[in-house]
């Protein structure tokens, strides 16, 4: 088993006392190993769905999910208040039974390479809203899976540091290759990340168009052929809308 | 209102109400031996203070001790009932149904089983601190944010574990909110413990003072008892600053 092979996937859901809500229906998705799906959808299409089946962390009323191990970075950090930005990196290996000592020495490395150095010891109160988003990241990398599964990892910052993050993540991930599925339902920030793009419907959830980002990186919001996709993929979501 | 503008208030408040009572006592129509003048009590916390502080000690010594109990008891207890959905539907109605017991029935009954030493002291504070610590700490357990634990069994942590890094950590701030609840109303518990039958103790006190008409005395150890049942939330609210420091700033999970 290799990446992520979702194959007509349908959840639904079923409140006690409201009507059943079909999040997915004849959902189909595809990541190759060290490949980067980016997925967007309108709010409520059930993307976050779509990684939580990933993750393993529900199952399919319908179809099939195979994927590798997937770790999930919620677009909260969730980072634990109590603990270092040291200890909440190293959160992953913690819970697995690796001694504090040892999984701070692992972690540590990280914080030079991602711009962090010196601010191991910072409570997450302290830090920027990207600085918690970066140490929300490189305790997903160090739960050591092959799949990231990062749902709107940046929505809840302010516009600029959306921009600078994404540009990070770009970078970190080139660096560290790893199957991603990105949920967002910014447009440009799929194009950019991503070596392709998957359009959802909304409610029921399905994959309604698929465009392959075939631009050289680092690409910007500005680039001429970050722009025409841009349209191309907005032609598709109004499309569906 | 800035803190220190707070705490002026306070002071002006309980001024004016000494200074009500002492002019009721002094010029209204009432025995001075039926209600002393705060002059009066103060008067008897100085020239009693042997006697007040060897039952104050004793007083103490019960709360603090039943305090504990009730904390590492009441802290357990929410951790058990936390992880055992059996456990908390059987048990959690019966502790309940322990907070309506009326203790002042109860007390002389447990003296009768357990006698006039310690014992019974213990069983009441511990009675009544137990529910409040429990409660909120379940309650604290409870609340800990759905998405971490997702987040955590992407991280493939054990049940466990996951209790030891983030549940019981996030639980700390509801031990402290119920030990705060818990500490005035043990004050109260070892009260009516120690009239209920003992040797000793500030309630015991008040209970041979009123029928010698000492009533001085017996203000003077409510002053004490209800002091010392505010020293001990302030020192639980300083505790509490300072070792979960993260329950008053903004919450580490949420966004900015």
């Amino acid at each position: 088993m290799d990446g992520v092979r979702v194959d007509g996937v349908e959840r639904i859901f079923r409140g006690r006392r409201s009507a059943e809500v079909v999040a997915l229906r004849g959902m189909d998705l595809r990541a190759a190993p060290g490949e980067i799906v980016a997925v967007v959808g309108a709010s409520g299409c059930g993307k976050s769905t779509l990684l939580e089946l990933i993750c393993g962390l529900q199952t399919p009323d319908a179809g099939s999910v195979a994927a590798d191990p997937a770790v999930l970075m919620p677009q909260r950090d969730l980072l634990l208040p109590w603990a270092s930005a040291l200890d909440n990196a190293a959160l992953a290996l913690r819970v697995r039974g690796t001694s504090a000592a040892h999984a701070r020495e692992q972690a540590r490395p990280w914080f030079e390479r991602f711009g962090l150095g010196g601010f191991e010891n910072a409570r997450p109160a302290a830090l920027s809203g990207g600085m918690r988003q970066r140490v929300a990241f490189m305790r997903t990398l160090l739960a050591g899976k092959p799949v990231l599964a990062l749902d709107e990892p940046f929505a809840a910052l302010d516009a600029l540091t959306r921009q600078e993050m994404q540009g990070w993540l770009a970078g970190a991930l080139a660096d560290e290759p790893r199957t991603v599925v990105l949920v967002t339902h910014d447009v440009e920030e799929a194009i950019v990340l991503g070596d392709r793009v998957v359009v959802m419907s909304p409610r029921p959830g399905r994959a309604v168009a698929e465009l392959d980002v075939e631009l050289s990186r680092p690409r910007h919001r500005t680039d001429a052929g970050v722009v025409a996709l841009r349209e191309r993929a907005l032609e598709a979501l109004g499309a569906v809308v | 209102m800035t803190r220190f503008g707070g705490l002026f208030a306070a002071a002006a408040i309980v001024l004016a109400l000494f200074g009500a009572w002492e002019l009721y006592a002094d010029f209204g129509p009432v025995d001075p031996l039926l209600l002393p003048a705060p002059h009066d009590v103060a008067q008897t916390l100085n020239e009693d203070r042997a006697l007040l502080w060897d039952n104050f000690t004793v007083t103490a010594g019960e709360v603090l001790l039943g305090i504990l109990v009730a904390g590492v008891a009441g802290f357990a207890s929410a951790i058990a009932l936390h992880l055992s959905l059996t456990l908390r539907r059987s048990t959690y109605p019966l502790l309940v149904s322990s907070q309506t017991i009326p203790i002042p029935l109860i007390a002389p009954l447990l003296v009768v089983w357990l006698g006039f030493g310690i014992a019974p002291k213990l069983v009441i504070i511990g009675l009544v601190a137990f529910f409040p610590i429990v409660v909120t700490t379940l309650d604290a357990l409870a609340r800990v944010d759905p998405d971490t634990l997702k987040l955590l069994r992407t991280l493939d942590a054990p049940r466990l574990r996951v209790l030891r890094h983030v549940e019981l950590p996030a639980a700390l701030p509801g031990l402290f909110s119920g030990a705060k609840v818990a500490v005035a109303i043990a004050v109260i518990g070892a009260v009516l413990a120690e009239q209920a039958g003992s040797d000793a103790g500030l309630g015991h006190l008040v209970q041979q003072a009123i029928p010698q008409l000492e009533t001085a005395r017996a203000y003077a150890a409510v002053m004490i008892l209800s002091a010392f049942a505010i020293l001990l939330f302030g020192l639980l609210t300083l505790a509490e600053r300072l070792l979960v420091p993260w329950a008053h700033n903004p919450p580490g999970g949420s966004n900015r």
